[in-house]
């Protein structure tokens, strides 16, 4: 693949007028102690919100409500039969951001949630209790079908089970074959796509009333690729130094349309089209990432992250990389929704339900230690890291169980110290700002001692 | 030429080292943590640049006088020590004092008063062991001393016992927290006059003292490290983490060292080293303080021992008991469950040893285990159960290893930042902020 | 052997030594009378160990190393919320006391499980590791399709193996009937301990089941049926304790110190889930002529017990529950699951709304395979045991 900087010029549309004031206001670092945010970030905020407008006006509308993981999503077809997504992960580490997890945690323990299980559904079992008031203040509706896309996580089946028993609905369940041996046969694709035929359409068809139109599925799936060329732009950015962008506390903002109910829309296309544009400019002018202090004045460290960030105190977290001028050039957990740096784009398939199994097959937790250590050991060569860190959650077996063996793997296949810190998704008692301050400190003086003797 | 200091901010001590321009360690100083470590930083580096002080003047009286030099010094060094434990000895007694009054009781001062004047009148023999063994502080010999005078006094009926223990409480929190030492130059006369030296020999060392070069004694660059290095008045060029070194520390002590184990207060530490001292990777343990020294301590305090007699007795079981949770909130119920089904405490304590270290085992392994001389550090170290079992372990695990443990080694994180300050680009002296003076007695004889 | 009362002890000795021994001695004296022939591991729950035999190779259940073994390695993999199986497994694989096994396999029972799959290709490049995907979906021509195709691939790959051989028909129609007698077998023990536990103490019975691991089908099947029959001989009165279910031990197993402290707790154990694998298919006495592939794969789909790791929404799981509880004339549940298990712990809140409404009394615990203190779980389940007894008539 080209690295991007040799595009940057050519391609990249001319920053849109707002978009260049932004840029102008984000130099002067800390000039005001309002957060410093790119434009596109105002715009995602614009179109979640009237989302969340939507969900909460779907009674009236009429429209069907259906709940479902990032992970293996299936947004389009969701569309396609002209229901709502609500996304059950999002709202937690929605809540989180907004320091309310805290209180549905407790709550789902209170009633007999043990302490051990993982955050994501004690916030959310927590939120129900609690009046399912969202997190923009608006009530959820309740789902009318529960599309428990079974990928990469064991915990998702728990967590619609629990969710059916509360709402009684329907439940369509779609069991997506786990990647052992790094490979996707063609006996997975046919078992996946004969799921989405036989178990999947017919209960969205039922629930919403509405025949799904493949050929209209395959229209959106393509709209969703066009998206996704540009997101992989994009994320491929910071391979430029300094990069442009941060791949992890700034990319999931990136992911955020493209991973949740915006895929195949209009919007989404418009989105990344312009956040392209955007990374572009910052590009051309050799700029680092905006963070929330300011645009970071000088590239120290180049990153790649493992894991999930830390929702309850993200900014405090994204702080620490920002104070020792740490970018984040890769990260895995920019991935959950979808490899699409990797070639996946949807609509590539011409069958629309193959490209779906196809989607939910390469989703990142959906890849065997030996795959993801192999990413991960090409991010670090790739986009020139010194460093790596794994951010262990408690919550998230999925991902964690294993991650010290893959340190080590990684360690020796690309020569780079590991490091090594644990947190949580949503439960804001296990992240200790100390200790991974102290962590993160001790790491990188590492990785400055030895660049300094090489 | 210029002196380097390190400082290392531990959780329960704080440790500074004072390096010459050759990296020959001048002074040393230690103090336990309290709940401040801005005054922690401030007592661990002046004792430590006192303690350079007193071996400069040595160096140069060795010269004139050869040999006899160790002798006068150690009896100087007994006597400054001795000596600084009256000024704070003083500045405890007026506040104990102080406090006992506002509690609206002046026979309790009164008594009080007398009481410290009793142990200052013994204050050679009380405090002297401090001079030798650096693991006690001030706080733990005092303390111990006063609550036995007191009980006694109560008994014969001179004082209100309750009353006095809080007044000491109240008064050893504040002094502690406002501690500021007297300047060297302020202590070196009351220093000679308790010594017990010939006036020959006084002489001597009071020419030497007065020829000693101050430009000697300028600190050239500070760095610091430990748990609260943050707190510090140093630029961010000036702390260092105590991965880094205790790395660097080890490396200087131990200069085959490939790998160093940390057991301290809050946290343990597994790193692996190159052939100079650099950090090639390193593994902490996770969040919780399970298997640190602060587990070993509640363990102490659940089975009413001392700190420091849990590995001898240890030592002394005829087997380990199997404990499956270093975890620090069930310490206290597997302790009493397993007493109450009758095992041996003995036993019970090896087992508890041994549990520490195979969670340190563990983290060895995950920062890449022991390929050649194990360097052992932290407070923990001093405890010969857990070296026993270490030493077990590491050949069980790896095969026969030499494991380096330094008397010394509770300096390393402080040594490693000395010889980073010696070492470290960044000119210029940072300036640390000093605590504000205790008001306290001018002491003796000044 | 004679028949006396002994006999039960024998044997039971005999099981005992077989859980102690962490170094697989049985399977290496399985392989010298039998030369060349694979021994191929199994990790929890349930592999369909009809096929591994059919390959003419041992399946050999991995339940973890218990209280037995000291971890130093193996915690070095893992954090310190993970559960313990996993650490006492790769402790025991880099101790070199795998060895005896020439490949893995890692069924799909969740997360730890799933990904203790990729650990063990990262840990023993060259080893034999596979992952089952057991099906969630069960409907015969999605999940039913897939799982077949699937068993069809493990099946070859097992006959790739030196001195395995792929299985035929035949093999595989001898192996399912082997293994459907070694279920009634299991079936016979489990009922005579539901109807008369003071012979057939927990712990015994536990042992005797747990031997499954390590031997052949035919001559565990033999031991199961001679203890069951030594034991119905035993004069033992029964004494007045509460009739208990234990729920969630599935996978990572307790102690056998925590079993038997729950027993002299003043219960008796009526039913369990302890290995859970090795019951995880409903005994049938229907004659199966069929395609013997197709009816293993039908089996799962349709035979599998109610397990925490399957998906079975609309709170069926609940219900079954209850219906053990009635079934066995239990007094109350104990929930004894291992700490940081998903799948049990995940289950609790509405297995527990369920016995609720049922008025079924519960407690609930945590334990590790290596718990060593049990005096807290003494207290609890014999207050649960007075409790009942004292108030539970009504």
């Amino acid at each position: 693949m080209k690295l991007p900087i040799t595009e940057a010029t050519a391609n990249a549309a001319p920053p849109p007028a707002p978009l260049a004031r932004a840029a102008s206001q984000v130099v002067q670092r800390d000039a005001s102690p309002t957060v410093q945010k790119d434009a596109s970030m105002d715009r995602q905020k614009a179109m979640l919100a009237g989302y969340f407008s939507e969900l909460a006006h779907a009674r009236e509308t009429g429209r069907k409500v259906v709940y479902t993981f990032v992970p293996g999503n299936l947004t389009e077809l969701i569309r396609a039969a002209g229901a709502l997504g609500v996304y059950p992960e999002v709202n937690a580490l929605q809540s989180a951001m907004r320091q309310r997890s805290d209180g549905f945690v407790r709550e789902a323990e209170r009633l007999g949630h043990n302490e051990d299980v993982c955050s994501y559904v004690k916030c959310d079992v927590g939120m129900l209790a609690s009046g399912n008031i969202g997190p923009t203040g608006e009530k959820l509706p309740p789902p009318d079908l529960l599309l428990l896309s079974y990928t990469g996580c064991f915990t998702f089946l728990k967590w619609f089970e629990l969710l059916q028993k509360e709402y009684g609905c329907e439940i369509a369940m779609l069991h997506v074959p786990y990647q052992a041996d790094g490979t996707v046969t063609e006996d997975m694709r046919r078992y996946v796509a004969k799921q989405l035929a036989t178990e999947v359409i017919p209960k969205l068809e039922k629930v919403t009333g509405r025949k799904v139109d493949l050929d209209e599925l395959a229209e959106l799936l393509r709209r969703s690729g066009r998206a996704e060329d540009d997101l992989v732009w994009v994320l491929d950015s910071a391979k430029s130094r300094p990069s442009p962008i941060d791949a992890y506390f700034g990319g999931v903002y990136y992911v955020g349309p493209i991973f949740t109910a915006f895929r195949g829309t209009e919007d989404c296309e418009g989105y990344y089209h312009d956040l392209r544009g955007e990374v572009a400019a910052r590009l051309a002018r050799r700029e680092g990432p905006v963070m929330p202090n300011g645009v970071l004045a000088e590239e120290r460290f180049r990153i790649v992250v493992e894991g999930p960030p830390n929702w309850t105190h993200f900014r405090d977290f994204w702080r620490i990389f920002y104070d020792e001028g740490a970018v984040v050039v890769a990260s895995s957990y920019t991935k959950v929704g979808g490899l699409y740096d990797q070639g996946f784009r949807h609509g590539q398939d011409r069958d629309p339900l193959l490209s779906l199994a196809d989607y939910c097959l390469g989703c990142y937790t959906n890849h065997s230690l030996t795959a993801r250590v192999e990413l991960l050991s090409s991010y670090v060569r790739d986009f020139g890291a010194d460093g790596f860190v794994i951010n262990s959650l408690k919550s998230c077996n999925s991902f964690s169980v294993g991650q010290l063996v893959m340190m080590r793997e990684v360690e020796k296949r690309t020569g780079v110290p590991g490091g090594f810190i644990e947190t949580d998704l949503v439960d804001p008692r296990y992240y200790s700002q100390a200790n991974i301050k102290n962590r993160i400190e001790s790491y990188l003086q590492m990785i400055a001692q030895r660049k300094a003797s090489a | 030429m210029a002196l380097f200091v390190g400082i290392d901010l531990g959780s329960t001590t704080s440790k500074a080292v004072v390096l010459d321009e050759r990296e020959g360690i001048l002074g040393k100083g230690l103090t336990n943590t309290r709940s401040n470590y801005e005054v922690a930083a401030t007592v661990a580096r002046e004792e430590a640049l006192d303690d350079a002080r007193l071996a400069l003047l040595g160096r140069g009286l060795a010269e004139r006088i050869g040999p006899e030099t160790d002798r006068l010094t150690a009896e100087l060094r007994r006597a400054w020590v001795v000596s600084r434990c009256v000024e704070r000895l003083h500045a405890l007694g007026a506040r104990v004092a102080q406090n006992a009054e506002k509690g609206g009781s002046p026979t309790d001062a009164k008594a009080v008063r007398s009481l410290f004047e009793a142990i200052e009148g013994e204050a050679d023999r009380v405090f002297a062991p401090l001079a030798e063994d650096r693991s006690r502080f001030f706080r733990d010999v005092v303390s111990a001393r006063f609550f036995a005078d007191a009980t006694e006094a109560a008994q014969r009926g001179a004082l209100s016992y309750e009353a006095a223990v809080n007044a000491y409480d109240q008064a050893i929190v504040a002094v502690e927290n406002e501690e500021a030492p007297l300047p060297a130059q302020a202590r070196i006369g009351t220093a000679l006059a308790r010594a017990r030296l010939e006036p020959k020999e006084r002489t001597l060392l009071e020419d030497a003292w007065r020829g000693l070069d101050e430009k000697a004694l300028e600190v050239g660059r500070y760095v610091g490290t430990g748990y609260g290095r943050q707190l510090l008045p140093f630029p961010k060029e000036q702390i260092r983490s105590e991965i880094l070194c205790h790395g660097l520390g080890a490396h200087a002590l131990y200069p085959e060292t490939r790998t160093v184990l940390d057991i301290g207060g809050q946290d343990t530490k597994a790193i692996q080293l190159d052939p100079k001292g650099l950090v090639l990777n390193f593994q902490m343990n996770d969040r919780c303080a399970a298997g640190c020294g602060r587990y070993l301590g509640y363990i102490a305090e659940e089975m009413n021992l001392g700190l420091h007699e849990l590995g001898p007795l240890a030592l002394s079981a005829t087997r380990a008991v199997k404990i499956s949770s270093t975890c620090t909130v069930f310490a206290g119920v597997e302790l009493r469950d397993l007493l109450s089904l009758g095992e041996r405490r003995e036993n019970i304590l090896l087992g508890l040893h041994r549990a520490i270290l195979l969670r340190a085992m563990s983290l060895l392994s995950r920062s890449g285990g022991v390929n050649e001389q194990l360097t052992f550090t932290g407070g923990v170290a001093k405890n010969a159960a857990v070296v026993h079992e270490l030493r077990a372990l590491v050949e069980e695990h790896y095969g026969a290893r030499t494991i380096n443990i330094h008397a010394d080694s509770i300096y390393t994180g402080a040594l490693g930042a000395a010889l980073f300050a010696k070492r470290g680009g960044g000119e210029g002296l940072p300036v640390a902020k000093r605590p504000k003076r205790a008001a306290a007695a001018p002491p003796v004889g000044s | 052997m004679s028949s006396n009362v002994t006999e039960a002890d024998e044997i039971v000795r005999r099981c005992e030594a077989l859980y102690a021994d962490l170094s697989l001695s049985a399977v290496k004296s399985w392989q010298a009378s039998h030369p060349g022939r694979p021994a191929i591991g199994l990790l929890p729950i349930y592999v369909p160990r009809e096929l591994v035999h059919a390959s003419g190779a041992l399946p050999v259940s991995i339940l973890g190393g218990g209280d037995q073994i000291d971890i130093v390695k193996g915690d070095a993999c893992f954090q310190s919320y993970i559960c313990h199986l996993p650490r006492s497994t790769v402790e025991l694989g880099l101790q070199g006391r795998l060895e005896a096994l020439d490949g893995f396999v890692f069924p799909s029972t969740c997360d730890v499980i799933r990904n203790l799959s990729g650990i063990w290709q990262l840990l023993f490049p060259g080893k034999y590791v596979r992952y089952l995907d057991l099906p969630q979906a069960m409907d015969p021509s999605t999940g039913g399709e897939f799982y077949r195709r699937d068993l069809e691939a493990l099946g070859a790959e097992l006959g790739r193996l030196p001195g395995g051989n792929a299985p035929t028909t035949e093999s595989l129609a001898t192996s399912v009937r082997l293994y459907e007698e070694n279920r009634r077998a299991l079936a016979t023990l489990r009922q005579l301990r539901a109807e008369a536990p003071w012979l057939v103490p927990l712990d015994e019975s536990y042992l005797v089941v747990r031997a499954g691991a390590v031997l052949d089908v035919e001559e565990h099947t033999e031991l199961v049926r001679a203890y069951a029959a030594a034991a119905t001989r035993r004069r033992r009165k029964a004494e007045d304790r509460i009739r208990v279910v234990i729920a969630g031990a599935f996978c990572e197993q307790p102690p056998l110190g925590l079993l038997r402290t729950i027993e002299r707790s003043g219960c008796y154990v009526v039913d369990d889930d302890l290995f859970l694998g090795a019951r995880w298919i409903q005994p049938t006495e229907a004659e199966d002529r069929g395609d013997p592939l197709t009816s293993l794969a039908l089996a799962y789909l349709n035979r599998s017990v109610v397990a925490s790791t399957r998906y079975q929404p609309d709170g069926l799981r609940g219900e079954d529950l209850v219906r053990q509880v009635r079934e066995k004339r239990a007094d109350g549940v104990i929930f004894a699951a291992p700490s940081f298990c998903d799948p049990a712990l995940l289950d609790q809140p509405p297995l527990q709304k369920a016995l609720g409404e049922a008025s079924i009394p519960f407690i609930t615990f945590k334990y590790a395979e290596n718990t060593g203190q049990f005096q807290a779980i003494r207290e609890q389940a014999g207050t649960f045991s007075d409790s009942i007894k004292l108030w539970g008539e009504g």
